[in-house]
Parts: structure tokens; sequence; C-alpha cells
């Protein structure tokens, strides 16, 4: 056993590497701040911080998949952000109407960018870097007059600030958020019992049983632990369930379906993929629309966690979700990289701010340091495909 | 001083694990044209690299002795020092600067570090004349044919004052015009005192022209074989190569009586918006069921072209005139048409338009037709698996494991996951462009093989091929295409060389 736990490592050091990373940047301010780190209350306010920054960072990495890149996503997340606020506060709609409207939007926008870049033939770096202008004016021209507009719309506030109701305590544990993670865990187990079970009927090899237990004990104690973290505060964020279904939803379309597999292979090779009846530029427009669909549920995220519309919104939003994405393991050559990476990308990033914001180091040594890690996470990620 | 202006002795290289070459002795004389000849992986490449210097000195065992000198390589850069210069099947050009630009690019002609521009472009004159390339030196590269391509880089390779030219298959992309071309141009060279090394799959040129032929087989030395001796003949070589003799490379097939026509193309023509000029000109012809068609021709003679204009015009161009499919008038819009009415097209380029190098070999097979494995939209991954395994083995695709990057196989095996993705679309009519180029042998055997039995299995075979042999051996029935157009039908019985070439040249 000992033995195949050292060969599954060694297969997968590429993809377990972010989550090692990510738990030495754990462990490290933890040592450091006396646990303050680890407490509830750091964890759950790290994870809002880090929501809308993931969710930009997981439609960025198959923008990247696809070879292309969008630098229009900060401000098109500030601007819609603005236009709920508007809606909400001046329109007087209602939030469960103009959520919608302002993922459409969303849509739209990125529907747009694919229009150019697939259709018109622009680079994606000078069609998105004219979108980041123009979308950058309009946040300011709909704040001009007011300036910052506040909102006092509690079901919108709540997506940004609020957590799930807990019914009653345990121990002065939020008895919802342990129900979702006893759920979490038994999905987990029976997905992958069924995965393993499909496999020995098609008499193919699997890990051994006390492997599997083990693999299967392991996921569990973790998805456990956070869940009895967060549970001490208050619970599950709206903002982390929204996180987790993002990633849900894009996981499962990208390693499960045929859109995914097409979408990995248009990065892959988009010449191959064509001659293979592949729509190139149908997949172009999804993968742009699905990025405007996120800028926009970015934009509602940040909007609600400040609880109002400014004039910088989502400055720099871009850049925070290319890097989480590259440190999530992207490659920029194209048909290589994973969602599930992007999330850690941007904990990793996130949990660098936190950390160091605990630790009182100054603003100019955390973009260094931000920076170091990016780049050594490309290094350690182009290190590791070399030897494959 | 030896008779050998080089010596490889005992070259052994490991690449962790495996023997690539083992106990290699290589001796070439001064003067001579010496190919190298063996199956893909037999480790001819490996070799060359080793000499260059890409394996530099140190991980590898023997002696490199050049010009009676053991050699130490650390790096190309040595090897060019000494004389030694070799150029790639990829040729190392830059499309978009000039032809003098690229003759001296990293040798430039300098004063104190700065270049002298008017002195490089005499030089180059000169050096073109010497390769007999009558083209003018501000000519851009990217606007040159491949055969031209091939003659900058020899001019290249001169103006380093190249002792010993190495050749990685210089004519495999070339038309037979342009390879006679060269192979009378290595011929000069040779005159002028420069030694040369060819690495050829095609036996005819080796027969032609080599002094020597050196041939291996897994990592060893074989044999040497001469001229003068009238040793370098094709059996002899097969038989040296694969070790067994090959009657015949071409497998028989049951000739049956042909069906009725699958594909039809009336007045047939394409023209390429981004070129400007019609592609394909007014093109008549059918394919029976259960026939293999040849097309024959030069490169760039359109033969792509028309195999692109069929499967689902992928390169949007704009079509004239009618195509049928059995009997129905057909027209596609996108290449998932074509695949959806049943034809698939392998590609002459299986790097660069055929496969995803950096994915696996199980997702390669299953990119065409992911529908056949998936649920709504779900695949089924381990049906995926089933499949492509199946595919790996009746197709004897050599792999580590279904995981193993497509862009890890030698070029025969690359060539066998293409077809095996196309034969999963479960196609009536397939169309393969030169299904083996740059392949070895006995992988060529095997493709023949598969193509017989998807005859026998009443499929119909549209072939694109440059090898005249491989045309003659497998088609029932022959298109010659010449500029763009048809020029000529021939019956399988009537066909030969001559008349092929005939009209190819028209």
């Amino acid at each position: 056993m000992y033995q195949e736990a050292k060969a599954l490592i060694r297969a997968n050091i590429r993809d377990y590497g972010m989550y090692i990373a990510l738990f030495v940047i754990i462990l490290t301010f933890t040592i450091m701040t006396d646990g303050l780190f680890i407490s509830s209350r750091n964890i759950s306010n790290l994870l809002d911080s880090a929501g809308y920054i993931a969710v930009l960072a997981v439609a960025m990495t198959l923008i990247i998949v696809i070879r292309h890149i969008d630098l229009s996503v900060g401000y098109v997340a500030g601007f819609l952000g603005a236009i709920a606020a508007i809606l909400l506060t001046q329109a007087g709609v209602s939030v469960y109407i103009s959520i919608p409207i302002i993922l459409i939007l969303g849509i739209v926008v990125g529907l747009f960018n694919g229009l150019l870049v697939a259709q018109v033939g622009i680079p994606s770096f000078v069609a998105t870097l004219a979108g980041m202008l123009i979308f950058r004016g309009a946040l300011l021209q709909v704040t001009e007059k007011t300036g910052t507009i506040i909102i006092q719309n509690d079901a919108f506030n709540a997506i940004g600030n609020g957590y799930i109701p807990s019914m009653f305590e345990v121990n002065g544990l939020h008895f919802l958020s342990l129900l979702v993670g006893l759920i979490g865990i038994l999905l987990y187990i029976y997905s992958e019992i069924t995965n393993r079970r499909n496999k020995l009927n098609y008499q193919f090899d699997v890990l051994s049983k006390p492997m599997f237990i083990l693999k299967l004990a392991f996921v569990s104690i973790i998805i456990a632990y956070i869940t009895w973290i967060l549970a001490g505060y208050n619970g599950f964020s709206w903002t982390v369930i929204v996180m987790l279904a993002v990633v849900f939803v894009y996981h499962f379309l990208t390693t499960k379906t045929v859109l995914g597999r097409h979408i990995y292979a248009v990065g892959s090779n988009p010449e191959a993929a064509h001659l293979s009846g592949i729509n190139v530029k149908k997949i172009t427009y999804i993968v742009f629309g699905s990025m405007g669909m996120m800028a926009a549920l970015s934009g509602i995220l940040f909007t609600a966690r400040l609880q109002s519309a400014t004039t910088t919104a989502g400055t720099l939003f871009e850049l925070d979700a290319i890097a989480a994405a590259y440190v999530g393991g992207v490659s920029a050559a194209g048909g290589v990289g994973k969602v599930t990476g992007a999330i850690i990308g941007a904990i990793v990033m996130a949990s660098l701010s936190s950390g160091m914001n605990l630790l009182g180091v100054g603003i100019s040594y955390q973009y260094m340091i931000r920076g170091g890690v990016l780049a050594g996470a490309v290094i350690f990620d182009v290190m590791t495909r070399k030897s494959k | 001083m030896s008779e050998y202006i080089l010596e490889m002795n005992g070259i052994t290289k490991e690449f962790t694990g495996v023997k690539a070459l083992s106990n290699v002795n290589f001796k070439v004389n001064k003067g001579e044209i010496h190919c190298l000849i063996g199956e893909n992986g037999a480790g001819k490449s490996t070799l060359m690299k080793v000499l260059s210097g890409v394996h530099p000195y140190g991980t590898y065992e023997g002696d490199i002795v050049f010009e009676d000198e053991i050699q130490q390589f650390h790096k190309i850069s040595d090897s060019v020092k000494t004389g030694i210069v070799i150029i790639y099947q990829e040729l190392a050009l830059f499309p978009d600067l000039s032809v003098y630009e690229n003759i001296f690019a990293g040798n430039e002609v300098k004063q104190g570090g700065v270049i002298n521009w008017n002195q490089t472009i005499v030089e180059s004159k000169k050096l073109l004349e010497k390769v007999k390339l009558d083209v003018a030196p501000d000519t851009l590269v990217k606007d040159l044919s491949v055969g031209k391509r091939q003659l900058i880089e020899i001019a290249k390779a001169l103006s380093k004052d190249v002792k010993l030219l190495i050749l990685d298959e210089p004519t495999a992309a070339l038309n037979e015009d342009d390879s006679e071309n060269l192979l009378r141009l290595l011929k000069e060279l040779k005159h002028q005192g420069i030694t040369c090394i060819m690495i050829s799959h095609k036996l005819k040129e080796v027969i032609s022209i080599a002094d020597k032929s050196t041939v291996l087989r897994d990592g060893q030395t074989i044999c040497t074989l001469e001229a003068a001796k009238g040793e370098i003949t094709e059996n002899f070589i097969i038989k040296n190569m694969v070790g067994r003799e090959i009657e015949d490379i071409y497998p028989k097939r049951n000739k049956k009586e042909k069906g009725t026509p699958i594909l039809e193309l009336k007045n047939w023509s394409a023209f390429d918006p981004q070129l400007g000029r019609d592609v394909v000109k007014n093109i008549n012809l059918h394919v029976k069921k259960g026939e293999i068609v040849g097309i024959a021709g030069l490169m760039g003679s359109g033969r792509t072209e028309l195999a692109l204009s069929i499967f689902g015009n992928a390169k949007s161009y704009k079509i004239q005139g009618q195509m049928y499919l059995n009997g129905e008038p057909q027209k596609f819009k996108h290449t998932s048409d074509a695949i959806q009415a049943g034809i698939a097209y392998v590609t002459e380029d299986r790097k660069g338009d055929g496969l995803f190098l950096l994915q696996d070999i199980k997702s390669n097979i299953s990119a065409a037709n992911l529908k056949g494995i998936a649920q709504k939209g779900v695949i089924n991954e381990n049906e995926e698996i089933k499949v492509a395994d199946s595919y790996k083995k009746s197709l004897h695709i050599k792999a580590s494991s279904l995981e193993q990057f497509a862009g890890n196989l030698s070029g025969g095996n690359q060539q066998k996951v293409s077809l095996g993705k196309w034969l999963f679309v479960a196609p009536k009519l397939l169309i393969l462009d030169e299904p083996t180029r740059g392949i070895d042998v006995g992988a060529k055997f095997e493709i023949y093989t598969v193509m017989n039995k998807l005859i026998e299995e009443g499929l119909s075979i549209i072939m694109i091929s440059s090898e005249l042999g491989e045309v003659l051996g497998m088609s029932d029935r022959v298109y010659v295409m010449a500029q763009t157009e048809l020029k000529g039908e021939l019956s399988i019985e009537e066909a030969n060389q001559e008349n092929i070439m005939q009209l190819a040249t028209q």
C-alpha cells in the first residue's frame, strides 16, 4: 500500500502540487499567527473575500485554455455591479428580477467579445483591452452624478455578507452548515463508489481497497474539518455556497461532458478540432459568454459585499483572476488547465493577503510576495511538465 | 591520415533505461554520400543528435572521431565550428525574414558587432548561385516553395564552411522534380569535396545517390552496404531494415466487382478568398463503393484542397458545382456535416492539424465522435477507454498506455491513432491524405493491410499520395491532378509511372 501511495503521488504530483502549496501556506500562517489564521472567523472572511475573484478565475481558466484572454472582465464586473445598484435603488426593481437581468447582460457582453474574437478575428488581447477602457468609462458615467450608490436591500446584500440560516445550534455549532457538509461528504463517497463500481464492471484497474478507503477517509475528513471550522462562526456564507455551486457546475461541464471535451480540443489544437467536426467559433462564443456571465456574478458578489456600487469597483479584478488561474495550473499554450485549480489558485492568493494582513506585513511587501508566488507557481508548472 | 572523415565508435545512448543506441559503429569516408537508413525508431535521428551535440558529450558512451581527432561536443555550436552542419526535416527558417537574412542568421557578416548588410547580400548571391537557386536575395522565405526553402537551408550550411553535411529526410516534403534537383545538387557538392550523410525513407533515392548505406535496426548497426559492390538494392535494403524479406509491400486484396457510385463531383470548383484564386477547378470525378481511388499529382496541384473542399468545405472556399452522395445532392456547411454524412478525412499533416499532441491517445481517438461514447452530452469515460483499447489492439498501436500523450508516439503510431480516430466515426468514404508519409516500412504495410480490410467491409477510400509506388500498388483507379485541375483518369491496368508523371507535369 505504501508503494501504491508513492506511485500515486508521483504520477499526480502536478495535480497535487497546488494543494500541497496551499497546505504549506495555511500551516505557515497558522504557526506564525499562533492559530489566529485558522480561526473560524478568519477562514470565513478569507473565503468570502476570495469569492468574487474565484468565480472570475474559473471562467478565465477556460478562456486561457482556448488560447485567449479577457481583460475587460474587471470593469464589466464593476459596471454591471453599478447597474445592479441602480436597478435596486433608483428603478426599484425586485432583487429576484435584477440578478437574472445582470447575469443576462453579462452574457451579452461576453458574446460581444466572442463576436469580435471569433467572427471578426481581432486578437482577444486587443478586443478586450478596448472593452476594458469602454466599461471603465461606462462605470464612471453611471456613477458620476451620484458617486457611490448605497444599497439598502437586505436580500441583495446577504449575497456578499450573509450566511445560510442556522435553524438551530448544536453545541454552539451552526446546524444547517453541518448538514450541508454531511451531505457533501455523502455525495462524494457515493460518486466515488459508483465510479469504482463502473470501472470494475468494465474490468479496468482500480485502486486497491485499503487505498480507496484511505482516499475516501482523507477527503471526507478535509470536508468535515472545513465544515467544522465554518460552523463554529456563522456557518456557510452565501458567497461560499455560490462559489461551490459555480465550481461544481464548471467542473462537471469541463470533465464529464462533450462540451467540455470540445473546449479542451479547441485549446489543444484549433485546426485539428475544426477538422474533427468541432465548431470552433461556437466554442469561442460559449467560453466568452460564460466569462461574461461570471463577470456579472463577480460584480454582484462584490457590490453586495460592499453594500454599494463605487466608481472604482472592479479595478484590477481581471489581473487577479488571471494570476489565480495561472497559480491554479492553466497553461498559456492552450488546452491545459482545470477549474478546480483556478479555485485553489484564488484561495492561495486570498490566503496570502489574509495571512500577511494578520502579520501586519506592509502592502509594498505583500505585492512583491504575491508576485513571487505567481512566478514560483508557473516555474513549478513548467518544470514538472518537462519531466513528463 | 585515416581514410575516414568521421568515425563513430561504440556509441551507446540510453533514455531513462531504454537503450536507443547500443554500441553503434558508423564510419564515413571523405567526400562520399552516405545514406543512413532504418525503420522509424531505429535510432537514426538519435545517432545524428549525438553527432551534432544535441545530446552533449558525457550523456553517451563511445567516441566521435572527426578528421582524426576525438571530438567532445557540448552544444550544437561546437559541432558547427568543426564543420558539421545538420539540416532537420522541419526546416528552421524564419518565414517573415528575407532569403539573405535567413542564410546568415546566427552567422552574421559583421564588423565590430555591426552587421554589414551589403556584404551579406553579395555573399548570399554567391551562395544562391552555388545551390542553383534563382531567387532575389530579398525575397521573403514564406513566399518560396518547400523545395526552394530546402535549398536555402543548404546555402545556410555552406555559409558556415561545412565539411560534413547531414540531411534528415530532405525530400520527405518535396515533389519529384524538387527531389531530383536536390539530389543533383548533393552530387555536385560531393565533387566539391563536401561529405554528406542523408537519412532517407525513400529507397529509390538511396539507390540512385548513395556511395554507401548503413542500416540501423533497433539501435544497432546491421551492416554497411557499398554501391561499388552492387549491394545497394531495394530488396537487400528492406531485408536488412526489417530483418525479414517483404515480398510485396503492397498486400493483395480480392478484386471485386465495384458497386454504385458513392460520391460524385460535377464541375466542382473551389475559390480561396484568401489567396484570391481557384484552388480546385472544374473537377468531375466519382468514387464507387468498395474501391480505392488514388489521386496522384505533385505537391501544390490542388489534391489536399480538393479533399478539404469535399470534407465539409473545411477551409471556407467559395464552392461551385455539385456534389452527390449516393445519388443525392449534398451541400456541407461545416466539417461536422461531412462527418455526419459518413465522410472522414485523415490529414497529411498529423502533427499540425491531425492530432491533439498534448492529449492522450484515448482522447484523440474519441475526438471526432464524442457522441458515440456519450449520453445526453455526458461522457462515459469507461466506454471511451474500451473503444480506444480496441483500436489500440486492432491497429497495433505501440504505446505504454492509453494515457500516453499522442505527441510522444513515433510517426507510425501517430498515424495509426489518426486512423483509429476516423474509423471510430464509422465512415462510408475515407479520404486518406498521404497516409504513409514519414513512416517506416513495417507501419506502412500495416496501414495498407487495414485499408484492404476496410475495402472488404464495403468502405470506399480516396487516397492522395505523392508516392507513385503506393498509388500503383494500392489503387483500383487513378486520377491525376496538376495545376488545380484533373488532368486524367487511368485504370490501374493502364497506369504506370511514366503516364502518371506525364499527366502530372502537364
